[in-house]
C-alpha cells in the first residue's frame, strides 16, 4: 500500500480546483506548472491546512481524509516546508528545531536531532536566533525543523523560491542529500524545471487547477505530447551508473540502457547511481557515424522515434538511445535534440532513423 | 492619603490583572473570527471610548443594584451588594477600560499573521498550543501596551468610581476622586502633591513602556 492517493475538488476564492492523482510512496515528485495553476494550493489541501468542498488523500493506506474523515492539520503526520523560512524569531534555532520534534508522538524516528543537524549541516547555527541567519540558513533551519516531526511524508513549498542564486546553489545539494538518504517520500512544488530536473523523480505537471499528466520525469520530459519537450530550455534527465573513471583525463564513463557516455570530471565512484542532464540545443545529429576530427566525446548511435515543430525554422527530434536491434531501443534511455529545420530537410531525416546523435556537453544532475 | 495611594494602585493592579485575563482571548476571537457578528462584538468592546464615564456608571449602578437580577446573583455570589464596593470598582474599571487593552492586543494579533500560526500547526501543535506558545509570545509587544494603558487608565477614573464606588475611604476613594475633594475643601497643597505625583508616574511609566516595546519588538523583527 505504499501510495499516495489525493483528490481534491473545490473552490477557494475565485480559484477552481479540481485534481485526482496516484503517486507512488517513494522517492521525489514534482507538483509542477505556471505560477497560479494551484501546486501550492494541492500541497496546502493535503497538509489540511485548506479545506475544499470535496477532499480524499490516502497515505499509505491510511486515510487522511474522506467524506466522513478530516484529520486536522497538527495531527497528520507530515513535514512542510513553506516558501519563506517562517523561522519563530522568539525562539532559538536549536528551539526552533525542537519545537516539532518535542510534539511528535513517536520520538523514535528514523531522523534523530543529531542526524538532521549533520544531515543539513547545522551544527554552528544552534545557539543562535534566527534573525542572525542568512535566508539559505534560514530555510535549512526549516527543512530540518520539518524534518523532525518525524513524517511519513515531507511538503515542500518551493522552498527555493525566495532565495537568491547564491542561496539556492548552497542548498540544492543539501535538498539532494535527503533524495538520497530519506526513505520517505518527498512532494515538492515548483516552477523552475531546473530544480525538478536535479531533484525529482515523478512529476505531476499541473495547469489552471488540472492535473494534465503525471508519471516518471525521464519519460514526461521527452514525451512529445506534452509542452515540457517544446520549450526553449528542454533538456533530458537520464540516470546510470558510473562503471569507469579515467584518472589521466579526469574523465568518467557513465553506463547507459543501451550506450555509455562520457562526462567530464570525477563524477563519483563505481557503480554509484549518478543523474545526467542533456540540454537538447547541446545534441546534433548525424547521419551514417560520428564525424572524424571532431572535439565531441558523445556521439551515441540512437533512433528517432518522434519529431515536432518547434516554431518555423526549428524541430525538436525525440531519440531513443541505442541501436535498436531486437527491439531494444524500447528500453533505451530518451533524449531530445533541437535542431535546425534546414539540417532536417538537408539530411531527409525521418522518423525510424538511425542516427548518431552528437551529445556537446553533458552536465551531472545530483 | 497613603491609604487613598495604596487603594489606587491595588484597584489599578487586579483590574489590569482581570483585563489580561478577559481581555486576552476577546482580543483573538477578535483578530481571528470571521463571524458576520463580529464588528457588533468590537463595538461593544470599544463603547467605553465614547460613552461618558457617568452614563456606564449609571447603567452599572443599575444593573448591580440588589433588586435587579444581576445584582441578586451578585449578592448570592459575593454575599453582599457590589455598589459602594471595591469589587464593584473593579468590576466597573474593568469595563470601562477593556477598549484600551482589547485594541492593541488584537493589533499584535493581526499583526502576527497567518503563517506562524499554520507553521506550528504543521508541528504537532494544538490550537491551545498554538495560542499559549506562539500568539502569546509573538504578542508580547501589544499585551505590554494594553496592559500599560488599561493600568493608568483605570488609576486616573473618575466618572465611573464616583457612580457606584462613591467616596469610601479605605474601601472605594481614589487617587482622582481624592484630589477633586481636596480641591473642593481648598487644600490645595494637598492637591498638588497627588496630581503631580500622578503626573510623574504616568511619565515614567509610559517612558518605560515605551523603552521596552521598541526591545521588544526589534528581537522579534526581522522575521520572515
Amino acid at each position: 500500500m505504499s501510495e499516495i492517493h489525493a483528490r481534491f475538488k473545490g473552490t477557494t476564492g475565485t480559484f477552481n480546483l479540481d485534481i485526482d492523482f496516484n503517486l507512488p510512496a517513494t522517492g521525489v515528485s514534482a507538483l509542477y506548472g505556471p505560477s497560479g495553476c494551484g501546486k501550492t494550493t494541492v500541497l496546502r489541501c493535503m497538509a489540511g491546512l485548506t479545506q475544499l468542498a470535496t477532499g480524499n488523500l490516502t497515505i499509505n493506506g491510511h486515510v487522511w481524509q474522506d467524506e466522513h474523515t478530516f484529520i486536522p492539520v497538527h495531527e497528520r503526520p507530515l513535514g512542510y516546508v513553506f516558501q519563506e523560512p517562517s523561522l519563530f524569531p522568539h525562539l532559538s534555532v536549536d528551539a526552533n528545531l525542537g519545537f516539532g520534534q518535542k510534539r511528535s508522538k513517536k520520538n523514535t524516528g528514523s531522523l534523530g536531532f543529531d542526524k538532521v543537524v549533520e544531515l543539513l549541516d547545522l551544527g554552528d547555527l544552534l545557539e543562535r536566533s534566527p534573525l542572525n541567519l542568512s535566508r539559505g540558513e534560514r530555510q535549512r533551519v526549516a527543512i530540518g525543523r520539518a524534518l523532525l516531526c518525524d513524517p511519513e511524508i515531507l511538503l515542500m513549498d518551493e522552498p527555493l523560491n525566495a532565495l537568491d542564486q547564491q542561496s539556492k546553489n548552497d542548498i540544492l545539494p543539501f535538498l539532494q542529500r535527503l533524495h538520497d538518504e530519506l526513505a520517505i517520500p518527498i512532494l515538492y512544488v515548483s516552477h523552475e524545471l531546473k530544480e525538478i530536473e536535479h531533484l525529482a523523480d515523478h512529476m505531476i505537471l499541473m495547469e489552471k487547477g488540472r492535473v494534465l499528466t503525471c508519471g516518471a520525469l525521464t519519460e514526461l520530459l521527452a514525451d512529445p505530447s506534452w509542452p515540457l519537450a517544446r520549450m526553449p530550455d528542454a533538456a533530458s534527465v537520464l540516470s546510470g551508473k558510473v562503471s569507469a573513471i579515467d584518472k589521466e583525463y579526469g574523465l568518467s564513463t557513465v553506463q547507459l540502457s543501451g550506450v555509455e557516455l562520457t562526462v567530464p570530471g570525477n563524477v563519483g565512484v563505481i557503480g554509484s547511481h549518478q543523474r545526467l542532464r542533456i540540454i537538447a540545443s547541446d545534441v546534433a545529429l548525424a547521419r551514417d557515424h560520428a564525424p572524424q576530427g571532431s572535439s565531441i566525446l558523445n556521439g551515441p548511435v540512437a533512433r528517432i522515434i518522434d519529431v515536432r515543430k518547434n516554431g518555423p525554422y526549428s524541430m525538436t527530434v525525440f531519440l531513443k538511445l541505442g541501436t535498436g536491434a531486437n527491439g531494444s531501443e524500447e528500453n533505451g534511455a530518451s533524449l531530445l535534440s533541437r535542431i535546425t529545420r534546414k539540417s532536417w530537410d538537408s539530411l531527409a531525416l525521418k522518423k525510424g532513423d538511425q542516427v548518431h546523435a552528437l551529445i556537446k556537453s553533458v552536465a551531472l544532475a545530483n | 492619603m497613603w491609604e487613598t495611594i495604596i487603594l489606587t494602585l491595588k484597584l489599578a493592579s487586579v483590574t489590569t490583572l482581570v483585563l489580561l485575563v478577559i481581555g486576552t482571548p476577546i482580543a483573538w476571537w477578535l483578530a481571528r473570527s470571521n463571524a458576520w457578528w463580529k464588528d457588533a462584538i468590537g463595538a461593544i468592546v470599544a463603547l467605553p471610548l465614547v460613552l461618558p464615564p457617568t452614563v456606564l456608571g449609571f447603567y452599572l449602578l443599575l444593573a448591580l443594584a440588589p433588586s435587579s437580577p444581576l445584582g441578586q446573583a451578585a449578592t448570592a455570589l459575593f454575599g453582599h451588594a457590589l455598589p459602594f464596593t471595591f469589587a464593584g470598582l473593579v468590576i466597573g474599571s474593568v469595563i470601562y477600560s477593556l477598549p484600551f487593552i482589547v485594541q492593541p492586543v488584537r493589533n499584535a494579533f493581526e499583526a502576527i499573521g497567518e503563517r506562524p500560526l499554520e507553521v506550528a500547526s504543521t508541528l504537532r501543535a494544538s490550537p491551545f498550543d498554538v495560542f499559549f506558545n506562539i500568539a502569546l509570545p509573538l504578542a508580547r509587544p501589544g499585551l505590554l501596551t494594553g496592559a500599560v494603558l488599561g493600568f493608568a487608565h483605570t488609576m486616573g477614573e473618575f466618572g465611573v468610581v464616583l457612580m457606584i464606588g462613591g467616596n469610601i475611604p479605605g474601601e472605594t476613594r481614589v487617587l482622582s476622586v481624592a484630589i477633586y475633594d481636596f480641591v473642593e475643601t481648598l487644600e490645595w497643597d494637598k492637591a498638588h502633591i497627588l496630581a503631580a505625583g500622578m503626573l510623574a508616574f504616568s511619565f515614567i511609566v509610559i517612558l518605560v513602556t515605551m523603552v521596552i516595546e521598541k526591545r521588544m519588538r526589534k528581537r522579534l523583527a526581522g522575521s520572515d
